[in-house]
């Protein structure tokens, strides 16, 4: 592993972490997922795993979740070790999973539901999500009267709505269409400022990275060991239309591609 | 139905059937086709007589029971072999193995087993009914999507309220097909009961009618239990359609 680039802007140390992965090896039958892999991911900052297919960065993601376990190693959230999935972390699906049987806000109310929240404020809080997404008037509809963005921004407000420390994103907008890609990624930006979350967040896309990342992990596959952590300095703070033209981001951009082109068949 | 254009109400087709068969039992070919006409008089004076409502009260008993048992035996039975590998394994071939077996064949060994009385009939619809409904359920549960499961994990579903509230809804239009091809197999079950273990109910009066030559009456009573399976698997399919939905969608 390389060390870690240097920040200006804060000190990464152990105490700033959400999370913490310590040697976390996966083994599936004879395939080695995921090696000895360590990673710190600061809070109330947005960390991508970037990586070719097959690297294993939804297989950690998953760990972190709880909904898997790992063959060696550990994972701490906030100090305490992770045993399942827990009120602490949760979870935005790459395919949504949505209740095709229920209304937005019971989605949106789901994970409250399952908590025992009781019905009139679990509501009260979804329709405040489901606001802040930019669903609202929508409440009464069902999954399949929706188009693919909108049912992530489901999703997304279901993950807000319990009001979890961390959130686990996994390839949340590659289902979607570009331009409605573009505005999430845009939006995402706005929420990692406002909600003060910790943010775990699964891509294939470079440029997606690059874009919405305090720091991002290259993953590198066989068997997937984290290459190099990337803490872009200069336009995070800058707006989001300045973003695509800041020649850090370019940079970065072109780095990372050079370091993952030899892995893409 | 559409015919040139113009949407013909519901049940036209039968209607096209029913005046064939006026046709053919006018034309007087067989004695075993009365006219259509002749059977609805017989049955509208059927009807009222004790004997015809106390075999429809003693098949409606039995076929009721029957489906019952057959549902909430058959639907968490196959629940339980969409979700559980080993269980699967142990039960899958018996069920198939009944689910194409002649149970006709089966009854007599019933009746060594559970004796002459509405007991084995309501067994015996309860076998035709369960295999249907149990694979039908399996099947439902097997192809939930995965991220619904790993979903209610991860927001800390208990394993009742995944079961309620995810599997169970998303399994439930396939468990809705399986039901009601159950429930028409169990109208065969019951009537072959009845005719084969103790002659009561409705398969006391085809035999009777049948061996008497009373066709009218025979026809009769078979259009009776064909409306009663009829509007039974409507009320099914309605169900059906209603959660159709988000069957296509899961």
């Amino acid at each position: 592993m390389q060390p870690i680039k240097s920040d200006t802007r804060r000190a990464v140390t152990e105490t700033d972490s959400a999370v913490s992965v310590r040697n976390v090896s996966k083994v599936y039958g004879d395939v080695q997922a995921l090696k000895d892999l360590s990673l710190e991911f600061p809070r109330g900052e947005l960390t991508s795993l970037l990586g070719p297919s097959g690297c294993g960065k939804t297989t950690l993601l998953k760990i972190i979740a709880g909904l898997l376990e790992p063959t060696s190693g550990q994972i701490e959230v906030n100090g305490a070790k992770v045993t399942g999935p827990g009120p602490d972390r949760s979870f935005v699906f790459q395919d949504f999973a949505l209740l095709p049987w229920a209304s937005v806000i019971r989605n949106v109310a789901f994970g409250l539901e399952l908590r025992g929240v009781a019905k009139s404020e679990r509501e009260a809080i979804a329709e405040k999500y489901i606001r802040e997404v930019g669903l609202a008037g929508f409440e009464k509809k069902f999954p399949h009267q929706l188009s693919g963005g909108m049912r992530q921004r489901v999703g997304l407000a279901r993950a807000l709505s319990v009001n979890a420390q961390v959130l686990l994103l996994d390839e949340p907008f590659s289902a979607v269409d570009e331009q409605t890609r573009r505005k999430f990624q845009e939006d995402l930006l706005e929420l990692v400022k406002t909600e003060k979350k910790t943010f775990i967040f699964v891509t294939h896309s470079i440029e997606e990275a690059v874009y919405v990342s305090d720091q991002i992990a290259i993953l590198l596959p066989r068997p997937s060991r984290v290459s190099e952590i990337i803490r872009p300095s200069s336009f995070r703070d800058k707006s989001v239309d300045n973003i695509r033209r800041d020649p850090e981001y370019l940079d970065i951009v072109d780095r990372i591609w050079a370091s993952l082109r030899s892995y893409v068949e | 139905m559409y015919v040139y254009g113009h949407k013909l109400p519901a049940l036209s087709s039968l209607i096209l059937w029913a005046l064939l068969w006026e046709v053919v039992g006018r034309l007087g070919l067989t004695f075993f086709i009365p006219p259509f006409s002749e059977v609805l008089v017989t049955l509208v004076g059927l009807i009222p007589t004790p004997a015809f409502l106390n075999a429809l009260f003693v098949t409606a008993y039995a076929f009721l029971a029957g489906v019952f048992f057959a549902i909430a035996i058959g639907i968490p039975v196959g629940i339980l072999m969409g979700k559980n590998r080993i269980l699967d394994e142990l039960l899958l071939p018996w069920v198939n193995i009944f689910l194409s077996a002649p149970l006709t064949a089966l009854v007599p060994v019933l009746m060594v087993l559970f004796g002459f009385g509405t007991r084995t009939v309501i067994i015996t619809t309860a076998l035709f009914a369960i295999w249907i409904i149990i694979l039908n359920a399996r099947a439902g549960v097997r192809q939930i999507n995965r991220s619904l499961v790993e979903m209610a994990r991860s927001f800390g579903a208990s394993p009742m309220d995944a079961f309620v509230k995810v599997y169970f809804w998303a399994a439930l239009p396939e468990i809705l097909g399986g039901v009601r091809i159950g429930v028409i197999r169990a109208v065969k079950g019951v009537i072959i009961g009845q005719l084969l273990i103790s002659i009561v109910g409705f398969g006391a009066l085809f035999e009777l009618y049948s061996s008497k030559f009373l066709m009218a009456e025979f026809w009769a009573v078979l259009t009776v239990l064909f409306g009663l399976a009829f509007a039974l698997s409507e009320f099914l399919a309605y169900l059906e359609r209603k959660v159709s939905y988000y069957a296509a969608a899961r």
